[in-house]
């Protein structure tokens, strides 16, 4: 039985490279990868904790359910996101984050 | 066929829309859609009469026009003798005076205008004579008014017809107010405003022996009679129609002879019923009728301008029609109605064809010797100019000798009045005639000339008819007019004929006719001037028309004017005054209002705006488009959530 703490860490871990990522990527596709990495970090938590706070007579799988929907929905929204950023490059012809503010006010 | 009667007014009442919608377009054809219209009207007139005259029956179609519970007001035509002749004649002497306007009026800017007035006002006639019931009797009545209106001011551009024309509005008004008032009287006592129904309500009514009714009765007659003094011009109303002279003298000889007077007589003997039952209101009748019979030939005898004598000779006529019905010698006045129709209008043209020839000239002082130059003009006024004064066998003797006869009966101080009226009249028409047109023209700058042939036809089928239309009333053909006229029984008064009368009458007009043939034939043996000095005082009376042009001046216009004026200061000063302080008042307030609305509300407003626009330019600051400002934004967020909800735990 493996203990909690290693799947925290390295959801953390997850967490950290993913916003690290967002924050620097330039590329729109980055940022969408990075994101990836902490719906997944989340993922990850989900199942842990669901594993660790399992009983011998009541077996859980909530956490689990949870990850698959988690993932499902992350892959519609990754798929969404591909889309728009597909939009934005046909009308500006870069997917440069830096160079494109749109949601300027 | 029985509506028949009812097209007869409607067709000068399409005349006139259509003229008067199309003027412009129709041009000089707009007297040919009048005369047509007209023509037509007589000629339905005259079969309406031969109708009448051959069944002796009584023409009548109505319909029902408002309800109101049980009362129904019906509208309609009725036609007896009475109507039927009245028909015929309007109709023939309207139509023929439309004729002679067409050369009248030629070259005349307004000619289509004229031509609509004059078709309104024969339906306004015909529509009175068809009636069936007073109300719409007063309705043709008021539309008869203001086409006189119209009519006399026809040249407005003049201030002398714009005045005249609103002098016989004003005065022909108050009597008006008097007929309408007797109409709702004689509504209120007697319930019905037909005269076939009052024919039987007003003698039920009369026979309760009911003081008040009866008091109530005679004071609606004589309500109704003001409306006859006012529309006849009988004194003391009669102050319009000589003013009314200003007017075109086709309109002259339509009102004098065939239309507006004719309409007071008619009303008198359409409700002839009341006035029967109520002897004192018919004693009333016949002395202002004998009194201004009198009074209007003292002054025909004075005046210049040759209109101004045939006025005051209608008001003269049209008194003894008014005394004849009084002294309940009804057919006769009716037949005096119908033959002074004819010879009055061939006056009236016969003078307008002399103005005509004469430049527009109308003072007979200046006239003279026209006998040769206006040939045509001169037989036809000359028959009527007989007529008027009597002279058998005209047709003027033998519906005034009816009318003496009456009044021999009745009054002798009437008949007396009426026989020296008669004696008057022959002398100042011969006066007219003389100085008009034998001698020598005395303003010898004119050159006077015949008038064209349009003119003269209708003056030679008017002479025609003043000549011989006595002839069927006379006692030769045993008074067949008057019997015509279906007399009522009540309205019967059988006269026995009397050679007096006849014989007194035929020699007062020889005798008018002799003295003014030796005051002024070419050469005169009295000289006028010397009788106007010798009469002193009546002459100067006579010639200023009795002051009572001024007495009302005095009485009752420059008061009403001064009150008017008063009203109009008081008005002006206080009323207008206090308005405009309120406004003033209301200005001030309005701009402090304003003021405060500048200053505090909009300063609320506008700094509420301020705030607004300084927080959103702080907050726009962090909205900046890139994407990596708000992740940025968005992790910072969580790590504060997160350090807060671990703080929290701790």
């Amino acid at each position: 039985m493996i203990p909690l703490a290693p799947f925290l860490v390295v959801s953390a871990a997850l967490v950290a490279i993913g916003v690290f990522g967002a924050l620097t990527r330039r590329s729109a596709l980055g940022i969408l990868m990075s994101i990836e990495l902490i719906i997944n970090a989340a993922a990850l938590n989900l199942v842990a904790f669901s594993q660790h706070i399992r009983t011998s007579d009541a077996e859980s799988t909530a956490g689990q359910m949870f990850a698959l929907f988690a993932m499902a929905i992350a892959a519609a929204a990754a798929a969404v996101g591909l889309s728009i950023v597909i939009c934005i490059y046909r009308n500006s012809k870069t997917v440069n984050v830096d160079k494109i503010d749109l949601m300027r006010w | 066929m029985d509506f028949l009667p009812a097209l007869i007014p409607v067709l000068p009442l399409l005349a006139f829309a259509v003229i008067i919608t199309n003027g412009r377009r129709l041009g000089w054809s707009a007297c040919l859609v009048a005369v047509g219209a007209s023509l037509t009207s007589a000629v339905l007139a005259a079969l309406v009469y031969s109708r009448v005259l051959l069944s002796h029956e009584t023409l009548a179609w109505s319909f029902e026009w408002v309800r109101w519970g049980e009362t129904a007001l019906r509208m309609g035509v009725r036609i007896d003798g009475l109507g039927a002749l009245m028909l015929f004649m309007v109709t023939v002497v309207g139509t023929l005076i439309e004729i002679y306007a067409i050369g009248y009026m030629a070259g005349d800017k307004t000619f289509s205008r004229f031509f609509a007035f004059v078709s309104l006002f024969m339906a306004g006639m015909l529509g009175l004579v068809v009636a069936d019931n007073l109300l719409l009797l007063f309705v043709s009545w008021e539309i008869m008014g203001l086409c006189s209106y119209f009519l006399i001011g026809f040249y407005f551009h003049r201030p002398s017809a714009a005045a005249a024309g609103i002098k016989a509005f004003i005065t022909t008004r108050i009597g008006d107010v008097g007929l309408l008032i007797g109409m709702i009287l004689l509504w209120w006592t007697a319930g019905t405003l037909r005269f076939d129904e009052l024919l039987l309500a007003v003698p039920a009514l009369a026979g309760l022996g009911d003081a008040h009714v009866d008091l109530m009765l005679t004071a609606a007659a004589l309500l109704i009679f003001v409306g006859t003094i006012g529309k006849s011009a009988q004194f003391p109303l009669h102050v319009w129609l000589p003013d009314a002279m200003e007017g075109p003298t086709p309109v002259s000889a339509l009102i004098h002879a065939a239309t507006m007077v004719a309409a007071g007589v008619f009303l008198v003997a359409r409700s002839f019923i009341l006035f029967a039952q109520f002897p004192a209101a018919l004693t009333v009748v016949a002395w202002v009728g004998g009194f201004t019979a009198l009074f209007a030939a003292l002054i025909a005898l004075t005046q210049n301008d040759i209109k101004r004598v045939l006025a005051y000779s209608t008001l003269s006529q049209l008194g003894y029609m008014v005394m004849a019905l009084g002294l309940g010698a009804y057919a006769a006045g009716m037949f005096h109605l119908i033959t002074h129709a004819f010879f009055k209008a061939l006056l009236f043209m016969g003078a307008g064809a002399v103005i005509h020839g004469f430049h527009h000239v109308q003072d007979m002082r200046r006239m003279g010797g026209l006998w040769g130059k206006m040939p045509w003009t001169a037989w036809t006024f000359l028959v009527a100019t007989l007529a008027i004064s009597g002279i058998p066998p005209l047709s003027g003797f033998w519906s005034k000798d009816e009318i003496l006869l009456g009044a021999f009966h009745e009054s002798p101080v009437l008949w007396v009045a009426g026989t020296f009226t008669a004696f008057l009249t022959a002398f100042y028409m011969f006066r007219l005639f003389f100085m008009t047109f034998t001698g020598r023209q005395r303003d010898g700058e004119i050159h006077a000339h015949e008038s064209p042939a349009v003119m003269i036809l209708p003056l030679v089928v008017l002479a025609v008819g003043a000549a011989l239309l006595g002839i069927p009333g006379s006692p030769w053909m045993g008074l067949w007019v008057q019997h015509s006229l279906d007399v009522p029984a009540y309205a019967l008064a059988h006269h026995h004929h009397s050679n007096l009368v006849m014989g007194l009458s035929i020699a007062v007009a020889v005798a008018g006719i002799a003295l003014a043939w030796l005051m002024y034939a070419p050469r005169p043996t009295i000289q006028p001037a010397r009788v106007a000095r010798a009469m002193g005082r009546l002459y100067t009376l006579s010639l200023n028309k009795f002051h009572i042009d001024e007495i009302y001046a005095a009485l009752i216009i420059n008061p009403t004017r001064a009150l008017a004026r008063g009203s109009f200061r008081f008005d002006l000063g206080l009323i207008d005054g206090a308005v405009n302080g309120m406004g003033w008042l209301q200005r001030a307030l309005a701009s402090l209002k304003g003021l405060f609305d500048k200053w505090v509300v909009d300063g609320i407003v506008n700094l509420l705006a301020t705030i607004v626009q300084a927080l959103s330019a702080v907050f726009g600051l962090i909205q900046t488009g890139r994407v990596h400002n708000y992740l940025l934004l968005a992790s910072l967020g969580a790590l504060v959530i997160a350090c807060l909800t671990w703080w929290n735990m701790g």
